[in-house]
């Protein structure tokens, strides 16, 4: 579906993604036919707020999602041209840990707080890089070293609980980076530490990530970090991704009412202060209730008939730029 | 235009320390250590004014709006209101003053209680306060509710039939319900979605306008306590690095913990982020038990000398209504918001 899809080499190609949840108040559709690409290399950025469906997102990439009661209903994943959701549950292990890994915005839910800190790096190590002990242990320390834990060797008998919140989430980034993965998810990895620490992290994942060539799916609700950090956004609203583009042209020339309105919402650092903030009017829908039509129709300034009545398509709107809204109005909402 | 307003509250070598436990082994023997939440404030807040407070997590900054309420009792020090030292004031006395002194919370899931119908939430406190009971109780409900932008016939729902950020409408309702002269909000929008905040910070604007509201704003977000503070205040291990009028503390931030701060908040514009230059501090936040002599900030400031260590810096009014504890704050530092600042007045002028 993506435009950019055929003319470069992709990593990571993600078609149609469907996942459901069953709950007691009906079916929620947490991720309502997904597409995207990543490139080996790029960062890209999925925003939307909470409940959007960027973490269902990423755990069904991986096939995470618990069932019952949930279900990927439909789609492909592909990963170097093979598809992980019909992978074999060994195959599928192989790539987990090595090819792609996983950074959680709680770092405690990816450390196991009964070992020590080298048996939960090196255990990986032995797994996906056969290193030996020797080994494995070196390649810890380099990478506790190359993500700024000081006295590294030492840290290593550590247990979770002795790191701060900042510094446990640096050793998750070590562990997500020892196996050399080509593909990194990282969910809202910085939304639990304060901002000082988040610079740091954000640093860190920038500067290793270039050094080794990482693919990232960088997964926030907070458009500063992807406005820093990523070559292409994706914005995501009620299990859709309503626009898709290059960041530059997200920032200074959106297509999507939705995503406007985000950015017109929010206070600037760096601009005079307004009078009066811009508000989207009314909240995310309930994903058991799903508006008809455009999602985004019922807190939408612009929605007409045809947007109650009929889904817009994730459609070209220019170069490398895709937006699902029926209409054009890339001059309004520059206004 | 604050040096001749009229202050609403004034505190005084505020502290507020919680027992940690003993210095012996297994904390049972030895000396007994404290948390020093809150470590020597004094400030005044202004009438009509939003005093903001930042700082990061653990800092102390929910225990000084805490204390100030008196809902933490005060280790030392004063809270002067209306010429009443709450600070000293019975837990009955207390009960009187607590009509004009509110609160809002961060989490509008935890703070209303999940048993009790949207009427009764705010109902109570007029109940409690004396303010209406029965029809005009239920008169003044709708109306409440009408105020915070939702039909006054949500008043027979409970709160888990509602939103985030209509539940913040409810505390928030709550809140205003005895016509209170001052509210803390303590990060009234950080738990709400990012479509709607917006939408809440509009509501908090408009209401301290029509009600000559004081807030005591409470938030990490640096970009909104500057969009809705008339000052601000910065906080490192319970104590104030800065405090000056909004404005001109972002646009001349002195001390290097404030400037580390604003640095670190990632702005929403590709061209900001690539050509800024970000302080990266090291390390991490001390703990409140043992906290650094001198300077508490000096273990992670890019600037500190022996002086910082050994030396607690004075509280200087450095220009108008500016104040700032740094022996360096004269010192024109490696300037965070250079970029940030630029780009404010390419866009303003
Ligand atoms: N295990 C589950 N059982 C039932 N519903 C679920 C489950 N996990 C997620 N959902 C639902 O799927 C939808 C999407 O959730 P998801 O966690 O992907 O949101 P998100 O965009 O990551 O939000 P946040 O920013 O809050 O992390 C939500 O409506 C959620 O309630
Ligand atoms: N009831 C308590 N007993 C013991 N220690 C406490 C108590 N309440 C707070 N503290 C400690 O006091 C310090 C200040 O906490 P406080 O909640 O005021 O910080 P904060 O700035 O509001 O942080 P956050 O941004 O995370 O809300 C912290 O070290 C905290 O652990
Ligand atoms: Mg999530
Ligand atoms: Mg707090």
């Amino acid at each position: 579906m993506t435009l950019s899809a055929r003319d470069q080499s992709t990593l990571l190609d993600v078609q149609d993604l469907r996942t459901v949840f069953s709950s007691p108040r009906g079916q929620v559709t947490a991720v309502n036919g997904v597409s995207f690409v990543i490139r080996p290399g790029e960062t890209v950025g999925l925003v939307g707020e909470s409940g959007s469906g960027k973490s269902v997102t990423a755990l069904s990439l991986m096939r995470l999602i618990p069932s019952p009661p949930g279900r990927i209903e439909a789609g492909k994943v592909l990963f170097r041209g093979r598809d992980l959701l019909t992978l074999s549950d060994r195959d599928l292990r192989r790539i987990r840990g090595k090819d792609i890994s996983m950074i959680f915005q709680d770092p405690l839910t990816s450390l196991n707080p009964m070992l020590r800190i080298e048996r939960q790096m090196t255990e990986a190590l032995a797994l996906h890089m056969k290193l030996g002990k020797r080994a494995a242990r070196d390649r810890a320390i380099e990478m506790l070293e190359l993500v700024g834990i000081p006295s590294a060797a030492k840290r290593l008998s550590d247990y979770p609980h002795q790191f701060s919140g900042g510094m446990r989430q640096r050793v998750v980034i070590a562990i997500a980076l020892s196996c050399d993965p080509s593909l990194v998810l990282a969910d809202e990895p910085t939304t639990a530490l304060d901002v000082t620490i988040q610079a740091q992290i954000l640093d860190v994942m920038r500067s290793l990530t270039a050094e080794f060539n990482t693919s990232v799916l960088l997964i926030t609700h907070d458009l500063g970090v992807v406005a820093g950090m990523c070559e292409r956004i994706l914005v995501m609203y009620a299990g859709s991704i309503v626009e898709e583009a290059p960041r530059r042209e997200i920032f200074y020339a959106p297509r999507h009412p939705y995503t406007m309105g985000l950015l017109k919402s929010v206070p600037r650092l760096d601009r005079p202060r307004a009078d009066r903030l811009q508000q989207i009017e009314g909240s995310p829908p309930d994903l058991t209730r799903v508006p008809s039509g455009c999602p985004f129709h019922p807190r939408c300034p612009h929605a007409t008939d045809l947007c109650r009545n009929v889904v817009p398509p994730l459609r070209p709107v220019g170069s490398n730029h895709l937006s699902a809204c029926h209409y054009d109005l890339s001059i309004e909402g520059a206004a | 235009m604050t040096a001749a307003a009229e202050p609403l509250l004034q505190i005084r070598d505020l502290k507020t320390y919680f027992p940690a436990g003993r210095t012996g082994p297994f904390g049972l023997t030895g000396e007994m250590r404290y948390v020093k939440a809150v470590d020597g404030l004094s400030f005044d807040i202004y009438r009509g004014e939003t005093l903001g407070l930042v700082g990061e997590s653990g800092c102390g900054k929910s225990t000084t709006g805490r204390t100030i309420l008196q809902l933490i009792k005060a280790t030392s020090g004063e809270v002067m209101y209306d010429g009443t030292n709450l600070v000293t004031l019975s837990k009955r006395e207390m009960r009187r003053m607590r009509r004009d002194l509110q609160i809002i919370f961060q989490d509008p899931y935890a703070s209303l209680s999940s048993r009790m119908r949207v009427s009764r939430i705010i109902g109570d406190p007029l109940t409690i306060h004396h303010v209406a009971s029965g029809d005009k109780k239920r008169q003044r409900t709708g109306e409440l509710l009408k105020i915070v932008g939702l039909s006054p016939s949500y008043a027979r729902r409970y709160p888990h039939e509602f939103s985030g950020g209509q539940r913040q409408r409810i505390g928030i309702a709550r809140a205003l319900a005895v016509n209170p002269d001052f509210v803390v909000c303590d990060e009234p929008i950080s738990a709400l979605d990012v479509s709607i905040r917006a939408q809440i910070i509009n509501l908090l604007e408009d209401l301290q306008r029509e009600f000559g509201l004081t807030y005591l704003f409470i938030a990490h977000d640096l970009s909104v306590v500057r969009h809705i503070c008339t000052r601000v205040a910065v906080m490192y291990l319970g104590k104030f690095m800065e405090l000056a009028p909004s404005d001109d503390l972002y646009s001349h931030p002195m001390h290097p913990y404030t400037q580390a701060l604003m640095s670190a908040v990632p702005v929403p514009d590709p061209d900001v982020e690539d050509s800024r230059r970000r302080i990266i501090l090291s390390g991490d936040v001390p703990t409140p038990i043992n906290p650094p002599s001198g300077c508490v900030f000096h273990t992670r400031c890019p600037l500190a000398t022996e002086h910082c260590r050994a030396e607690v810096p004075a509280w200087r009014q450095l220009r108008p209504n500016h104040w700032v504890a740094c022996h360096y704050a004269e010192t024109p530092a490696a300037h965070a918001m250079e970029s940030v600042a630029l780009a404010a007045e390419g866009a303003g002028g």
